[in-house]
């Protein structure tokens, strides 16, 4: 088990529903801020950077756009576009960045502003075409299929799903920014919530927000000293981009790349102190959980009524209360579930510290189930 | 029920390549591409095959015949130009043939492994390959 890179500063900004007025580049800007104040490092430090791809504001030369308004003058630099798998796909690629020796500390930041009455989408690809149609428009009607297909092939009930909304709730209630602070939800109130797309319920349902996560990733050796987290492994995995064209509608891409990132560590799904799972629709955990072998596939329901899933639970989940519970803030919806993992390695989860974290799963996903990223991270050996 | 035809929706963005495939539906038939070189059928309609990169390949009438993988009844629909037909009911079709296509499915409770059959309807003005239990 060997670090492979280390991270050592992270930021966010509080979600919020909207944000008329702010641009995207000054919001990546506080999160950098937060990031680079929270490593101890100084700007100076910074030699790579990976960025999100920006839909509206800055379409191309996305790197360069935020570098200059940054007054950086990366030597490595790169768009991640993995939809919600992009926050966690940035991680891997410093590190790899760092160990190929090409630079030694990456900002990796990503996040959007929201404006609600934006254009809709200029999109002119397969799934315009082929699906848009049918009345098949947005995420939610994808994340529907892959719901019916599971309580169709298992016999798993919307309470089994509504465990899980329950707990991502729960948790928000420990972490003050959550945009579900306050707004704890029963089993009971999860099912009584409007259906959007059967068999999906609002509360299933992420609330899109405005937001911006940033880590900053940097060496091993650079990090000696530091408070850090370590990336132990790491492995990703694409398989298509309509859910029509999904290989399988029960089980992930998330699926071998946790077997990667688990082998690439030498630990196994039992030894981790946190499950950091990515959460857009509560299908997409239940997934996750069967898919990682905690539980067998199409026993999420048992597993979900088993456990504890709090901070001071056998089973921590999603401690910042997951994006179900924090809100999504676009695609750095999937930075969230690292920056969390980070704050729990390093003993800085305040209000919601689970005792001695040792090691932690993230995971990110983007699309229909088609984009999947994990990572193993470890507290300070 | 709602009249589908008079929905103000998005309709198909075809190009070139494609074109055979909407030009079928608006007469009722349902055709997708069979590859010369590795004789397997895939949906949809690409420059080359998924399977084999063969860049040969034929528009094939399908039976039409399909089973539902998974539907979804559609109550706030991702675009506000469906209001009016919601709850409606969307759903992956596996062809008789082996590909999965997403369609509209004529049915107000559908069930998943339910056998289907095409049923081309006028939705937003142009007819297109939905589907309803056989």
């Amino acid at each position: 088990m060997r670090p492979q890179a280390a991270l050592i500063g992270v930021g966010s900004l509080a979600p919020q529903r909207r944000t008329e007025g702010a641009s995207t580049l000054g919001m990546l800007a506080r999160a950098a801020k937060a990031a680079l104040d929270d490593s101890g490092l100084e700007k100076s430090a910074i030699d790579g950077l990976l960025v999100g791809p920006q839909v509206g504001e800055t379409p191309q030369h996305v790197p360069a756009t935020v570098a200059e308004y940054l007054g950086l003058q990366p030597v490595m630099g790169n768009v991640v576009d993995l939809g919600g798998a992009s926050g966690p796909g940035m991680i891997w690629r410093a590190a790899a960045a760092i160990q190929a020796g090409m630079c030694e500390t990456v900002l990796c930041v990503i996040g959007n502003h929201r404006n609600p009455e934006a254009p809709r989408s200029p999109n002119r690809n397969p799934i315009r075409e082929f699906d848009v149609p049918f009345g098949a428009s947005g995420a939610n009607i994808s994340y529907a299929l892959l719901k019916q297909a599971h309580m169709a092939r298992y016999g798993s009930t919307d309470e089994d799903f509504a465990l899980i909304a329950h707990w991502a709730r729960a948790n928000a209630q420990r972490m003050p920014e959550a945009i579900f602070h306050g707004q704890p939800a029963s089993v009971d109130e999860v099912l009584a919530s409007p259906l959007v797309a059967s068999p999906l319920h609002l509360f299933e349902i992420v609330m899109p927000v405005a937001g911006a996560e940033a880590v900053i990733v940097t060496s091993a050796a650079r990090a000696k000293g530091r408070r850090a987290a370590y990336l132990l492994g790491a492995g990703e995995k694409i398989t298509h981009r309509a859910v029509s064209q999904a290989p399988d509608l029960t089980s992930g891409p998330l699926k071998p790349s946790m077997t990667r990132a688990f082998a690439q560590s030498g630990l196994g799904v039992e030894r981790m102190s946190l499950l950091s799972l990515y959460d857009c629709y509560t299908i997409m955990v239940a997934t996750t959980l069967e898919d990682s072998g905690l539980c067998p596939p199409g026993q999420f329901g048992a597993f979900m009524r088993a456990h504890d899933f709090g901070p001071e639970g056998d089973w921590p989940l999603n401690t910042h209360g997951g994006q179900l519970g924090y809100g999504q803030p676009d695609l750095a919806g999937g930075m969230t579930h690292v920056t969390e993992a980070v704050r729990q390695l390093r003993g800085s989860a305040e209000g919601r510290q689970i005792k001695d974290a040792e090691f932690a799963l993230v995971t990110g996903n983007g699309a229909t189930m088609s984009e999947a990223v994990a990572l193993v991270l470890g507290a300070e050996p | 029920m709602t009249d589908l035809s008079t929905l103000k929706v998005p309709g198909p963005t075809e190009i070139a390549l494609t074109q055979p495939f909407w030009d079928a539906a608006a007469e009722g038939r349902l055709v997708i591409p069979h590859c010369r070189a590795c004789d397997q059928p895939f949906f949809y309609p690409r420059e080359i095959c998924p399977h084999c990169w063969a860049d040969a390949w034929d528009w094939r009438q399908a039976s039409g015949q399909g089973r539902l993988k998974s539907f979804s009844m559609v109550w706030k629909p991702g675009h506000p130009g469906w209001a009016p037909a919601a709850p409606y009911a969307v759903g992956l079709v596996a062809l008789a043939e082996g590909p999965v296509m997403l369609s509209h499915i004529l049915s107000p409770a559908p069930v998943v492994g339910m056998v289907l059959t095409l049923a081309p309807t006028d939705i937003g003005g142009r007819v297109l390959p939905a589907f309803r239990p056989a």
